[in-house]
């Protein structure tokens, strides 16, 4: 896997184990009434990545989703999802693939049970005879047991969410999509489905998650990619990202001017003095050195830190602080 | 795999590793989407108030054709005339409110409820958004297709037989039963009578197949259910008319209607066959013509609900 830069994404290697599990190469997708949704997308998603899908509202998250499970086709452009061109392949790839996108569909008179049976049943690749066994244990991982008889229409929007990600995980998945997971749930809920995430992505899974929770996607996600206006920004680890919008060098000191001086004098650039901290840029040399500059020159520290910038900063950084939905 | 999945070109051996018993396993699958489809449609409430309508028909003629003649005279003009309704014959035999009941739910109470059910099958999925996950489950929309379309020919001959055994039952209870008259004046014995009455039941149910055809191929151009069962059940009471107006009778042997009540020549002796014979194949003709055109529609829709 490695790097996986913006302009030049990786290209899958022959081998089954590090091909990538989601490769977009120009996809692109105009709506009927003329919108251009998705611009030009070349995404890469490496195997075993827990790959956070950023951008702002009308992005075209949904719409690359929809064109990764097949659902609409791509005015042009290709899509291969576990190897193989969508959506043509939608047999043989969709039964590996567990999906939630743009929330929750249940039928509201039937149980949450048999909601799950429904869908299983409309997998050709599932077992009927193990159905039972397989629409128990989905709905005891989301913790519906208890509320399994009742009708779909007199659940709550989290009880819907979490039938939502059940019918996701009827089956083991090597790819799970998730439109926004985490929509309408308590905190218990998305404090399980970050438990979850990670416990499938341990077990291998990879797991494609779209979320406007950003400290939600730099807890779980490996790497992340980020989109606006249907265009695709960056992508790769989700380190480098952060680290793309540069950390802070801080410094902790009663004698503010001095450490200042110092700093400057150490190549920290935009060095800023608020109250008893010393912030700036980091500089290329070793940190080590700065330190010792410091206390050769007699700055009593209390303490010095790289502050990692939050995803948050690389995402405003990267899409603008404008508010206003893009047309 | 590809071998045993024509559509999943360059299938790679790693995505499924299936026995050799798939295809014998993958037909009992087909089998189990159906038979979650038929579950889920006859659990519906709309469905089974449609039937519970259908099912009040025969009592409702039922009853009004007894109070009709509770003073022992003979109901409708002429007497024992026969005729496509065979009103007048009930009060002899029960099993006349068979044949009357379809007559009387034929032109719109029936294929009414097959326009409901079939606008509603794919176009009420994609209102609720249920299409998409069946569709990423994956159901395959050819399967998915044909699954709605076996569901709601199973829905037409389920309402037909709701009717006419609600009929018989109600004939039973209020009419004497016993042998009867045909159309062309021959005695037949109520065993016969009874075959007839399966018969035109079936040949009813089959009249009903272009409605659903023509229903499921609507439900496929729109995302709203109510919109789809609405142009259903329109276009039935616009091709009722047309087949009324004189001027058209160049067109109205293509008018899905135009035959239905032929299944009265299954009481004549011999049975007369050539209009029941012209209303399957018309029947066929549009299954062909609105099944290739919902098939063409919905396999290669963009779903976005
Ligand atoms: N069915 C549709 N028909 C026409 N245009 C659409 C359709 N669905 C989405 N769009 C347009 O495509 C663009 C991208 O929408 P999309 O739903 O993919 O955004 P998103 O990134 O998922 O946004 P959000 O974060 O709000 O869910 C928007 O401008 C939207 O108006
Ligand atoms: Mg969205």
């Amino acid at each position: 896997m490695g790097e996986v830069s913006a302009t030049e994404p990786e290209q899958g290697g022959t081998g089954a184990g590090d091909e990538p599990v989601i490769a977009t190469r120009a996809l692109t997708k105009r709506y009927r009434g003329g919108q251009l949704a998705v611009d030009g997308l070349d995404l890469t998603v490496p195997a075993g990545s827990v790959f956070g899908f950023l951008g702002p509202n009308g992005s075209g998250k949904t719409t690359t989703i929809r064109m990764l499970m097949g659902l609409i086709e791509p005015t042009s452009g290709t899509a291969r999802v576990l190897g193989q061109p969508m959506p043509r392949a939608t047999r043989a790839v969709l039964p590996h693939v567990g999906a939630l996108i743009e929330g929750p569909a249940l039928y509201g008179f039937l149980s949450g049970r048999d909601n799950l049976v429904r869908y299983d049943s409309a997998d050709p690749a599932a077992d009927p005879r193990t159905r039972r066994a397989r629409v128990a244990a989905a709905l005891d991982r989301v913790g519906l047991t208890a509320a399994a008889g009742k009708k779909a229409k007199a659940y709550s929007l989290g009880m819907k969410q979490r039938l939502g990600l059940a019918a996701a995980l009827l089956q083991p998945r090597r790819l799970l999509v998730l439109d926004e997971p985490t929509n309408g749930l308590d905190p218990q809920g998305m404090r399980e489905i970050r438990t979850l995430v990670r416990e499938l992505a341990s077990d291998g899974t990879t797991v494609f998650l779209s979320s406007h929770l950003l400290d939600e996607i730099e807890q779980v996600c490996t790497h992340a990619a980020v989109m606006a206006q249907g265009r695709l920004i960056t992508q790769g680890p989700v380190a480098e990202l952060s680290a793309g919008a540069r950390g802070r060098l801080a410094v902790t000191t009663p004698d503010t001017a001095e450490a200042a001086r110092v700093l400057k004098e150490q190549g920290v650039g935009d060095v800023v003095v608020t109250d008893d901290r010393v912030t700036g840029e980091p500089p290329d040399r070793d940190l080590a050195e700065v330190t010792a500059a410091l206390v050769t020159a007699g700055v009593r520290v209390r303490g010095l830190t790289v502050e990692r910038a939050s995803l948050e900063d690389a995402f405003v950084a990267l899409t603008g602080e404008g508010f206003d939905v893009a047309g | 795999m590809s071998r045993a999945d024509p559509s999943a070109p360059q299938g790679r051996g790693e995505l499924r590793e299936e026995p050799q018993t798939a295809r014998t396993r993958r037909t009992t699958f087909r089998a189990s989407l159906l038979g979650n489809e038929l579950l889920t449609t006859f659990r519906r409430w709309r469905t089974l108030a449609l039937l519970a309508v259908l099912a009040a028909v025969p009592v409702l003629v039922g009853i009004a054709v007894k109070v009709e003649t509770g003073d022992g005279s003979s109901a409708g003009p002429g007497g024992g005339g026969g005729g496509p309704a065979f009103l007048s014959q009930i009060t002899n035999n029960g099993l006349f409110l068979v044949f009357t009941a379809l007559a009387a739910t034929v032109p719109f109470f029936l294929p009414m409820a097959v326009g409901v059910v079939a606008g509603d099958a794919l176009a009420g999925e994609a209102n609720s958004g249920t299409l998409r996950y069946l569709l990423v489950a994956p159901a395959g929309r050819g399967r998915l297709l044909l699954t709605k379309y076996a569901t709601v020919v199973v829905f037409c001959v389920t309402a037909t037989l709701v009717v006419a055994v609600s009929a018989l039952t109600v004939g039973a209870l209020l009419f004497p039963l016993g042998d009867l008259t045909t159309i062309s004046g021959t005695r037949i014995g109520f065993a016969e009578g009874l075959g007839r009455a399966l018969l035109i039941a079936l040949a009813v149910a089959a009249s009903l197949i272009g409605v659903a055809a023509l229903g499921l191929f609507v439900s496929t151009l729109t995302g709203s259910g109510i919109a789809a069962m609405a142009t259903t059940v329109g276009l039935l009471i616009t091709v009722q008319i047309l087949d009324q107006i004189p001027q058209l009778h160049a067109l109205q042997p293509y008018l899905f209607s135009h035959y239905w009540l032929s299944f009265a020549d299954l009481m004549r002796e011999p049975v007369y066959w050539d209009d029941l014979t012209k209303n399957v194949e018309l029947q066929a003709l549009y299954a062909a013509v609105f099944g290739s055109a919902a098939w063409a529609r919905f396999t290669t829709k963009d779903i976005t609900a």
